[in-house]
């Protein structure tokens, strides 16, 4: 067991709403959806039509310029609908279910009996692929490429994040599976991040490393920049650990398991707890009775980073988590709780505010009003206190809003994804939306550098 | 109201004004959009009215001090009790300060609100600061136009040619100052300035006025780098002008503010109270005080070691609490847009600071007052800190390449 890292820039923002230990079955029925814009840069090629007859891990579509990664279904039944947006571009592949989950058998060897190609090309046409993100860009990661390591984090420091110790207390078998199978992939290289005491240290084979502090301490990108970080020309993968237990599971049975862990959190939850779903079911089944009033944002994903939904849309494919907030849609007035106000309802990592006064056990309902307008970078010194990378925040953001490609290379854009941004953009003064920049930063040097 | 003034309304074109009007007395109801759905509290108009606050003490010090000046140039009597009729010099001091201060504003505002107007946005916060950081850099007796003219320059030249908030090279205020003190130094120095009043009545009515001097003590210093030293108006010798300052001047009065200067800077005192407010709400850089009072003091230091004349053995801390130097050091060389951005800069930013405004109090005759040059051109030279700050993180990454 490597040395303990401590992470002491960030911020533990503290919400109201966190899901208590109990595990609560969503069936599945009605429509799920699988919506191609949950993965970044992606062109669809629909594999599918309407009117199709599925089973659980069918190939729904594949990725157009890399065709080798698949993208497959989470349910059984028949392809009801392939919704478009603008310019014809698919945004969703709904699936009308017939609750029976039949999934398509594979046909599958001892692990041990693998070589490193195979399990890639095995990862890569039960769908499991989709799910690896590569480093630089934050993109699915291209098959092609040699990573130099894949990592993974055992737990999510995110405000009220899922605790995985938790989810995964009785896949530990399924998880060893699955590392083995990554082991085998990456010829050695996978790092696993774990809390102090955590169950997880117990996972064989793969290098440990523990890590304590505030958020961003479980976001991978913390952990990458900590142990082994990316410079130019490297690549190197991350996966979620719920995604290696699944994956463990399915080498174990032959069949893909769609059914995912999530926490229903947030202050506008009457009784926020575990769920256990399918994959791309609605926000409306899995929020069912639990929300009072109808002016709530419903985040799938955690506050910082999760993507604003409707009820009637689909938990995106990368959420472990639906928070739903109040929105701040309405004018506060300034000397009670608007911008001159004592200030005791908002949290702030500002000492401008009392929350530093405040015990730590006090939780807050914050709603989603920007409290101000957007400005020009005035205050310094506000983003390092919450990047615990050895890199300039302000600096590489400016640089991704000028579209500076030389500065952006050599102050760290090839290490960074939006998420690592994402407290940066909760605190600053500016209210400026970084994460958006530094994607448009990264989409520019995908298209210039790679 | 609202659907005037929104794009296509009647009044389109008065947006600014009344976008800037609503969200000083609501705050907006935009919610986030993509990205972060919550957002921190702050917000630049809390961040720059905390500063607004923290000058307060200042302000009003200021103005009693003036107020006492004034009284003291009436009676002919430089050495008038300090806290007796404390009311009526608070309430001379308003007379003369408060014009300058509005001032200073109604030219700020107006201009920030017809760049506001062109450009399509509401006023930005940061003539908050300014346009109360002008008038206490002011000398007490300053002819109100020549504020007006100096805010005027200091908004457009200083600040919207480069685009606004957030976007000037230079410290507003300061570029105020130094305007003033280049175009018409006969109103910006010497020793008739400092007190209100004081040149009219010399000019008009100088009955009662023998022997009465309006220096300040960095005037007096100044002398003593000439052949006739005087303190308070008084020839001294010069193996004695230390002593004799030191008991014109006493520490305690120096660090209160009880000396003639101008209107908000004498009180190091007050700017110190200021300075807790700033630093603990984290909108002033400890680090900059710190590191300026470093430098002025290990600056100090030096010219006593080099000795030699009077003003180089002045003790090293008479240098922090006299002028304007604690007040330069807290509010103006903290300024986050011009400052250092980036945490060992503004260390080197506050100490390079703090030594060069003593190097030039002290060894230039023609600047008795060398703080605000300083600060100017150590915001000239920030981003050249900045620069080799964040070439040596790139070094550190590349390096890291080639040993990888």
């Amino acid at each position: 067991m490597s040395n303990t890292i401590s992470i002491r820039k960030g911020l533990d923002i503290r919400l109201v709403g966190e899901a208590t230990k109990e595990i609560r079955e969503v069936p599945v029925t009605g429509i799920v959806g699988v919506s191609p814009l949950d993965f970044h840069g992606l062109t669809p090629k629909m594999v599918v039509k309407e009117g199709d007859i599925v089973s659980v891990g069918d190939i729904l579509f594949y990725d157009k310029k890399k065709e080798s990664i698949k993208f497959v279904s989470p349910a059984s039944g028949t392809v009801k609908q392939v919704v478009r947006g603008e310019k014809r571009r698919i945004t969703n592949i709904l699936i009308a279910t017939d609750g029976k989950q039949t999934a398509k058998k594979f046909d599958l060897k001892k692990i041990s009996d693998y070589s490193s190609e195979e399990v890639k090309a095995l990862l890569l046409e039960s769908g499991f692929w989709s799910s690896m993100k590569q480093r630089p860009l934050d993109i699915i990661a291209d098959p092609s490429n040699d990573a130099k390591g894949l990592f993974v984090s055992s737990f999510d420091s995110a405000p009220l994040a899922p605790d995985y110790d938790y989810v995964l207390s009785e896949d530990m078998d399924a998880l060893q599976v699955g590392f083995d199978a990554l082991q085998i992939l990456m010829k050695g290289n996978v790092h696993l991040s774990s809390k102090p005491n955590s169950e997880f240290a117990k996972i064989n084979g793969v290098t440990h490393h523990c890590f304590e502090g505030v958020h961003p301490v479980g976001n991978v990108g913390t952990q990458i920049h900590h142990i082994d970080p990316v410079n130019k020309g490297e690549f190197v993968w991350a996966l979620n650990i719920q995604e290696v237990a699944a994956i463990g599971k399915f080498i174990s049975s032959g069949t893909i398991d769609p059914t995912r862990k999530i926490a229903l959190t947030g202050s506008e939850i009457n009784t926020p707890t575990y769920l256990k779903i399918v994959k791309g079911s609605t926000m409306s089944a899995l929020v069912e009775k639990q929300i009072e009033g109808s002016n709530v944002r419903y985040i799938s994903g955690n506050v910082l980073t999760g993507d604003k939904k409707e009820l009637t849309d689909y938990i995106g494919f990368y959420a472990n988590q639906i928070t739903v907030i109040p929105e701040g849609d309405e004018y506060k007035f300034f000397l009670t709780t608007g911008w001159l106000g004592l200030g005791f309802d908002k949290f702030s990592n500002s000492r401008l505010f009392p929350t530093f006064l405040l015990p730590k056990s006090k939780n807050f309902r914050l709603d989603t009003n920007t409290n101000g307008e957007e400005r020009a970078f005035v205050v310094t010194g506000e983003l390092e206190r919450v990047f615990p990378f050895d890199i300039l925040p302000v600096q590489l953001t400016k640089a991704a809003i000028t579209e500076d490609i030389d500065s952006m290379e050599n102050l760290g854009i090839y290490e960074v994804a939006p998420e690592d941004f994402a407290l940066c953009e909760y605190v600053c003064t500016t209210k400026i939306n970084i994460q958006d920049k530094i994607r448009q930063g990264l989409d520019l040097i995908a298209s210039e550098c790679m | 109201m609202e659907p005037h003034f929104i794009k296509g309304g009647k009044y389109e074109k008065w947006n600014p004004l009344f976008e800037t009007l609503a969200t000083f007395a609501f705050t907006p109801k935009l919610v986030t959009t993509s990205g972060t759905h919550i957002r921190d509290g702050v917000d630049l108009k809390r961040t720059m009215m905390t500063v607004v606050l923290a000058l307060v003490p200042c302000l009003l010090f200021g103005i009693y001090n003036t107020g006492h000046w004034e009284l003291a140039v009436q009676e002919g009597n430089r050495n008038l009790p300090y806290f007796a009729e404390m009311g009526a010099k608070f309430l001379t001091g308003l007379t003369i300060v408060l014009p300058v201060i509005v001032v200073s504003y109604g030219v700020g505002l107006t201009i920030e609100f017809m760049f506001g107007m062109i450009r399509g946005h509401s006023l930005h916060e940061g003539f908050l600061v300014s346009g109360m950081l002008i008038p206490l850099t002011m000398p007490a007796d300053v002819p109100l136009w020549m504020v007006g003219i100096a805010t005027a320059f200091a908004v457009i030249i200083g600040k919207e040619i480069f685009g606004g908030t957030g976007m000037n090279v230079v410290n507003i205020a300061l570029t105020a100052r130094a305007f003033l003190f280049f175009a018409y130094p006969t109103s910006m120095s010497g020793d008739k300035v400092w007190m209100s009043g004081l040149g009219d009545k010399m000019a008009t009515n100088p009955e009662g006025l023998d022997g009465f001097s309006g220096a300040t003590a960095l005037g007096d210093l100044a002398s003593f780098m000439s052949d006739k030293a005087t303190v308070a108006g008084e020839v001294v010798q010069s193996n004695e002008a230390v002593q004799n300052f030191s008991s014109e001047y006493t520490v305690w009065e120096s660090f209160a503010g009880m000396i003639p200067g101008s209107i908000g800077e004498t009180s190091t005192l007050a700017c110190l109270i200021g300075a807790a407010l700033l630093v603990i709400t984290g909108v002033g850089s400890l680090r900059i005080i710190l590191s300026f009072f470093a430098g002025g003091f290990v600056m100090g230091l030096l010219l006593n070691a080099l000795g030699g004349n009077p003003y180089l053995d002045l003790p090293a801390y008479y240098h922090l609490i006299i002028g304007g130097f604690a007040f330069g050091a807290i509010f103006m060389a903290t300024d986050p847009v011009t400052a250092s951005q980036t945490a060992l800069g503004k260390i080197i930013y506050g100490f390079l600071g703090g030594f060069l405004a003593i190097m030039i109090r002290v060894l230039n005759p023609a600047y008795p007052e060398g703080v605000f040059l300083a600060i100017l051109f150590m915001n000239i030279m920030a981003p050249i800190i900045d620069h080799y700050i964040v070439q040596s993180n790139i070094n550190r990454r590349l390096k890291r390449l080639k040993t990888a």
